[in-house]
Protein backbone atom coordinates (compact mmCIF):
# COMPACT_ATOMS: atom_id res chain seq x y z
CA UNK A 1 0.00 0.00 0.00
CA UNK A 2 1.61 3.36 -1.06
CA UNK A 3 1.23 5.54 2.35
CA UNK A 4 0.50 9.08 2.59
CA UNK A 5 1.56 8.10 6.65
CA UNK A 6 4.36 11.07 7.49
CA UNK A 7 5.98 11.11 10.96
CA UNK A 8 7.14 14.39 11.89
CA UNK A 9 9.96 14.18 14.50
CA UNK A 10 11.24 16.68 16.72
CA UNK A 11 14.01 16.35 19.25
CA UNK A 12 12.66 18.03 22.66
CA UNK A 13 14.15 21.30 24.02
CA UNK A 14 15.37 19.88 27.12
CA UNK A 15 17.65 17.78 25.02
CA UNK A 16 18.67 14.21 26.08
CA UNK A 17 18.17 11.13 23.70
CA UNK A 18 14.70 10.11 24.92
CA UNK A 19 13.53 13.50 25.14
CA UNK A 20 11.37 13.61 21.66
CA UNK A 21 7.87 14.46 20.26
CA UNK A 22 6.27 12.26 17.40
CA UNK A 23 3.40 13.51 15.22
CA UNK A 24 1.24 11.70 12.52
CA UNK A 25 -1.82 12.14 10.99
CA UNK A 26 -3.47 9.28 9.82
CA UNK A 27 -6.48 8.90 7.23
CA UNK A 28 -10.06 7.63 8.25
CA UNK A 29 -9.52 4.78 7.10
CA UNK A 30 -8.72 1.50 9.14
CA UNK A 31 -5.97 0.01 6.84
CA UNK A 32 -4.08 2.52 7.99
CA UNK A 33 -4.09 1.50 11.71
CA UNK A 34 -1.56 -0.91 11.28
CA UNK A 35 0.71 1.51 9.57
CA UNK A 36 0.78 3.98 11.76
CA UNK A 37 1.44 1.71 14.46
CA UNK A 38 4.86 0.31 12.95
CA UNK A 39 5.98 4.21 12.02
CA UNK A 40 5.35 4.93 15.71
CA UNK A 41 6.69 2.17 17.37
CA UNK A 42 10.04 2.12 15.55
CA UNK A 43 11.34 5.05 17.55
CA UNK A 44 10.64 3.39 20.83
CA UNK A 45 13.69 0.69 19.49
CA UNK A 46 15.74 1.55 22.49
CA UNK A 47 14.97 3.79 24.98
CA UNK A 48 12.20 4.85 27.71
CA UNK A 49 10.11 1.93 27.04
CA UNK A 50 11.47 -2.29 27.43
CA UNK A 51 10.73 -3.79 24.56
CA UNK A 52 8.68 -5.85 25.51
CA UNK A 53 6.32 -2.98 26.31
CA UNK A 54 7.10 -1.54 23.22
CA UNK A 55 6.36 -5.00 21.53
CA UNK A 56 2.95 -5.04 23.24
CA UNK A 57 1.53 -2.48 25.64
CA UNK A 58 2.56 0.38 23.17
CA UNK A 59 1.31 -1.34 20.14
CA UNK A 60 -2.05 -2.33 21.12
CA UNK A 61 -2.86 0.80 22.95
CA UNK A 62 -2.02 2.53 19.85
CA UNK A 63 -4.31 0.28 17.48
CA UNK A 64 -6.87 0.51 19.71
CA UNK A 65 -7.22 4.69 19.96
CA UNK A 66 -6.40 5.17 16.63
CA UNK A 67 -8.78 2.30 15.85
CA UNK A 68 -11.91 3.84 18.19
CA UNK A 69 -10.58 7.58 16.66
CA UNK A 70 -11.26 6.40 12.85
CA UNK A 71 -14.47 4.55 13.62
CA UNK A 72 -16.30 6.20 16.49
CA UNK A 73 -15.09 9.84 16.22
CA UNK A 74 -14.28 10.39 12.78
CA UNK A 75 -16.84 7.48 11.47
CA UNK A 76 -14.47 6.66 8.56
CA UNK A 77 -15.25 10.53 7.29
CA UNK A 78 -12.30 11.01 4.42
CA UNK A 79 -12.03 14.22 4.63
CA UNK A 80 -11.12 13.56 8.27
CA UNK A 81 -7.53 13.00 9.70
CA UNK A 82 -6.76 11.30 13.23
CA UNK A 83 -4.05 13.46 15.01
CA UNK A 84 -1.56 11.71 17.05
CA UNK A 85 0.89 13.33 18.85
CA UNK A 86 3.26 11.46 21.30
CA UNK A 87 5.94 13.13 24.02
CA UNK A 88 8.31 10.62 24.82
CA UNK A 89 10.34 11.97 28.08
CA UNK A 90 12.78 10.37 30.74
CA UNK A 91 10.15 9.55 33.14
CA UNK A 92 7.39 8.74 30.05
CA UNK A 93 5.42 8.29 26.86
CA UNK A 94 2.13 10.46 26.38
CA UNK A 95 0.19 9.68 23.65
CA UNK A 96 -2.34 11.89 22.41
CA UNK A 97 -5.29 10.86 19.90
CA UNK A 98 -7.85 12.98 18.81
CA UNK A 99 -10.58 13.00 16.19
CA UNK A 100 -12.87 15.51 14.43
CA UNK A 101 -15.96 14.22 16.12
CA UNK A 102 -18.36 15.61 18.89
CA UNK A 103 -17.01 13.46 21.60
CA UNK A 104 -18.18 10.36 23.86
CA UNK A 105 -18.74 9.89 27.45
CA UNK A 106 -16.39 6.85 28.46
CA UNK A 107 -18.29 6.37 31.72
CA UNK A 108 -21.30 5.21 29.68
CA UNK A 109 -19.35 2.45 28.16
CA UNK A 110 -20.03 -0.75 29.68
CA UNK A 111 -18.46 -3.01 31.43
CA UNK A 112 -17.56 -5.89 28.28
CA UNK A 113 -16.84 -8.81 30.73
CA UNK A 114 -20.47 -8.83 32.06
CA UNK A 115 -22.48 -12.34 31.40
CA UNK A 116 -24.23 -10.71 28.89
CA UNK A 117 -21.80 -8.91 26.99
CA UNK A 118 -18.90 -11.30 26.77
CA UNK A 119 -19.96 -12.85 23.65
CA UNK A 120 -20.00 -9.71 21.53
CA UNK A 121 -17.78 -9.70 18.87
CA UNK A 122 -17.12 -5.48 19.93
CA UNK A 123 -16.78 -2.94 22.70
CA UNK A 124 -13.74 -4.39 23.99
CA UNK A 125 -11.58 -1.14 23.05
CA UNK A 126 -11.65 1.28 26.14
CA UNK A 127 -11.78 -1.27 28.76
CA UNK A 128 -8.48 -2.96 27.05
CA UNK A 129 -6.62 0.40 26.47
CA UNK A 130 -7.52 0.89 30.33
CA UNK A 131 -5.80 -2.01 31.16
CA UNK A 132 -2.36 -1.81 28.77
CA UNK A 133 -1.36 1.71 30.03
CA UNK A 134 -0.81 3.38 33.47
CA UNK A 135 -3.01 6.33 32.97
CA UNK A 136 -5.74 7.13 30.86
CA UNK A 137 -7.46 10.95 30.23
CA UNK A 138 -10.13 12.72 28.33
CA UNK A 139 -10.53 16.33 27.36
CA UNK A 140 -13.77 17.68 28.43
CA UNK A 141 -15.15 17.01 24.79
CA UNK A 142 -14.41 13.74 24.75
CA UNK A 143 -12.66 13.73 21.13
CA UNK A 144 -9.42 13.51 22.38
CA UNK A 145 -7.64 10.71 24.61
CA UNK A 146 -4.43 11.03 26.32
CA UNK A 147 -2.03 7.59 27.13
CA UNK A 148 0.34 8.04 29.48
CA UNK A 149 3.57 4.77 29.79
CA UNK A 150 5.60 5.49 32.71
CA UNK A 151 9.17 4.57 31.79
CA UNK A 152 10.65 0.87 32.09
CA UNK B 1 1.83 -10.24 8.80
CA UNK B 2 -0.15 -12.73 7.22
CA UNK B 3 -2.61 -16.15 8.32
CA UNK B 4 -1.28 -19.65 6.64
CA UNK B 5 -3.45 -22.39 6.96
CA UNK B 6 -2.50 -25.95 7.29
CA UNK B 7 -4.55 -29.02 7.57
CA UNK B 8 -3.18 -32.52 9.60
CA UNK B 9 -4.23 -35.55 8.41
CA UNK B 10 -7.40 -35.73 10.51
CA UNK B 11 -8.77 -32.40 9.05
CA UNK B 12 -7.64 -30.11 12.01
CA UNK B 13 -7.45 -26.58 10.59
CA UNK B 14 -4.01 -24.97 12.03
CA UNK B 15 -4.00 -21.06 11.37
CA UNK B 16 -1.09 -19.08 11.87
CA UNK B 17 -1.29 -15.50 13.11
CA UNK B 18 2.18 -14.00 11.72
CA UNK B 19 2.35 -10.34 13.20
CA UNK B 20 -0.67 -8.93 14.28
CA UNK B 21 -4.57 -9.95 14.82
CA UNK B 22 -5.83 -6.28 14.27
CA UNK B 23 -8.66 -4.49 12.67
CA UNK B 24 -6.91 -4.07 9.57
CA UNK B 25 -6.95 -7.59 8.69
CA UNK B 26 -9.18 -9.54 10.68
CA UNK B 27 -11.45 -9.45 7.88
CA UNK B 28 -8.57 -11.69 6.11
CA UNK B 29 -8.50 -14.20 9.01
CA UNK B 30 -12.44 -14.17 9.45
CA UNK B 31 -12.95 -15.16 5.61
CA UNK B 32 -9.91 -17.68 5.74
CA UNK B 33 -11.67 -19.66 8.37
CA UNK B 34 -15.08 -19.29 7.09
CA UNK B 35 -14.35 -20.73 3.84
CA UNK B 36 -12.34 -23.33 5.50
CA UNK B 37 -15.46 -24.23 7.20
CA UNK B 38 -17.90 -23.81 4.51
CA UNK B 39 -15.90 -26.35 2.78
CA UNK B 40 -16.59 -28.71 5.73
CA UNK B 41 -13.83 -28.30 8.21
CA UNK B 42 -15.16 -28.56 11.83
CA UNK B 43 -11.92 -28.33 13.40
CA UNK B 44 -10.15 -25.37 14.42
CA UNK B 45 -6.43 -24.43 15.91
CA UNK B 46 -5.00 -20.42 15.50
CA UNK B 47 -1.59 -20.91 16.37
CA UNK B 48 -0.71 -17.39 18.08
CA UNK B 49 3.20 -18.53 19.01
CA UNK B 50 4.19 -15.62 16.09
CA UNK B 51 2.00 -13.09 17.06
CA UNK B 52 2.99 -9.70 18.84
CA UNK B 53 0.20 -8.09 19.36
CA UNK B 54 -3.83 -8.60 18.88
CA UNK B 55 -6.52 -5.46 19.39
CA UNK B 56 -9.80 -5.67 20.56
CA UNK B 57 -11.09 -6.49 16.78
CA UNK B 58 -9.02 -9.22 16.92
CA UNK B 59 -10.66 -10.32 19.95
CA UNK B 60 -13.83 -9.71 18.11
CA UNK B 61 -13.23 -11.64 15.48
CA UNK B 62 -12.22 -14.44 17.78
CA UNK B 63 -15.38 -14.30 19.40
CA UNK B 64 -17.63 -14.58 16.36
CA UNK B 65 -15.29 -17.23 14.76
CA UNK B 66 -16.05 -19.33 17.71
CA UNK B 67 -19.83 -19.12 17.81
CA UNK B 68 -20.00 -20.05 13.93
CA UNK B 69 -17.97 -22.87 14.05
CA UNK B 70 -19.98 -24.42 17.80
CA UNK B 71 -22.97 -23.87 15.39
CA UNK B 72 -21.88 -25.95 12.86
CA UNK B 73 -21.11 -28.64 15.21
CA UNK B 74 -17.01 -27.26 15.54
CA UNK B 75 -14.74 -26.50 17.89
CA UNK B 76 -12.00 -23.93 17.75
CA UNK B 77 -8.98 -23.72 19.87
CA UNK B 78 -6.45 -21.38 20.56
CA UNK B 79 -2.87 -21.71 21.04
CA UNK B 80 0.83 -20.27 21.62
CA UNK B 81 -0.35 -17.63 23.34
CA UNK B 82 2.47 -15.92 25.14
CA UNK B 83 2.61 -14.13 28.43
CA UNK B 84 0.98 -10.61 27.71
CA UNK B 85 -1.03 -12.05 24.91
CA UNK B 86 -2.49 -14.64 28.00
CA UNK B 87 -3.29 -11.92 30.30
CA UNK B 88 -5.21 -10.05 27.97
CA UNK B 89 -7.66 -13.03 27.24
CA UNK B 90 -7.43 -12.78 31.61
CA UNK B 91 -8.69 -9.75 31.92
CA UNK B 92 -11.06 -9.55 29.09
CA UNK B 93 -12.59 -12.70 30.78
CA UNK B 94 -12.40 -14.77 27.19
CA UNK B 95 -10.03 -17.14 28.75
CA UNK B 96 -13.29 -18.69 29.55
CA UNK B 97 -14.62 -18.59 26.06
CA UNK B 98 -11.96 -20.34 24.82
CA UNK B 99 -10.44 -23.48 25.27
CA UNK B 100 -6.74 -22.17 25.05
CA UNK B 101 -3.02 -24.72 25.58
CA UNK B 102 0.44 -23.41 25.17
CA UNK B 103 1.16 -25.28 22.58
CA UNK B 104 -0.26 -25.98 19.19
CA UNK B 105 0.77 -29.90 19.63
CA UNK B 106 -1.39 -29.78 22.52
CA UNK B 107 -4.17 -28.80 21.02
CA UNK B 108 -4.49 -31.00 18.14
CA UNK B 109 -3.40 -33.75 20.26
CA UNK B 110 -6.95 -32.68 22.91
CA UNK B 111 -9.05 -33.45 19.28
Amino acid sequence: MTTPLRLDVRRSARGGESDFELSLDVPSDLDYVGPAVELIAERFSRGVLSPRRVRFNLRTALAEAIANAIAYGNHHDPRQVVQVRVEAGRQAVHIHVTDAGAGFDPAAVPDPRLPGRLEREDGRGLFVLRSLVDHVAFNAAGNSICLTLRAG
Amino acid sequence: MSFSLTKDKRGVVVVGVDGQLIVGNRQDLKQKVLDALEAGARKFVIDFTKTGYIDSSGLGVLVSLSKKIREQGGDLRLAGLNEDLQTLFELTKLDTLFSITKTPAEALAAF
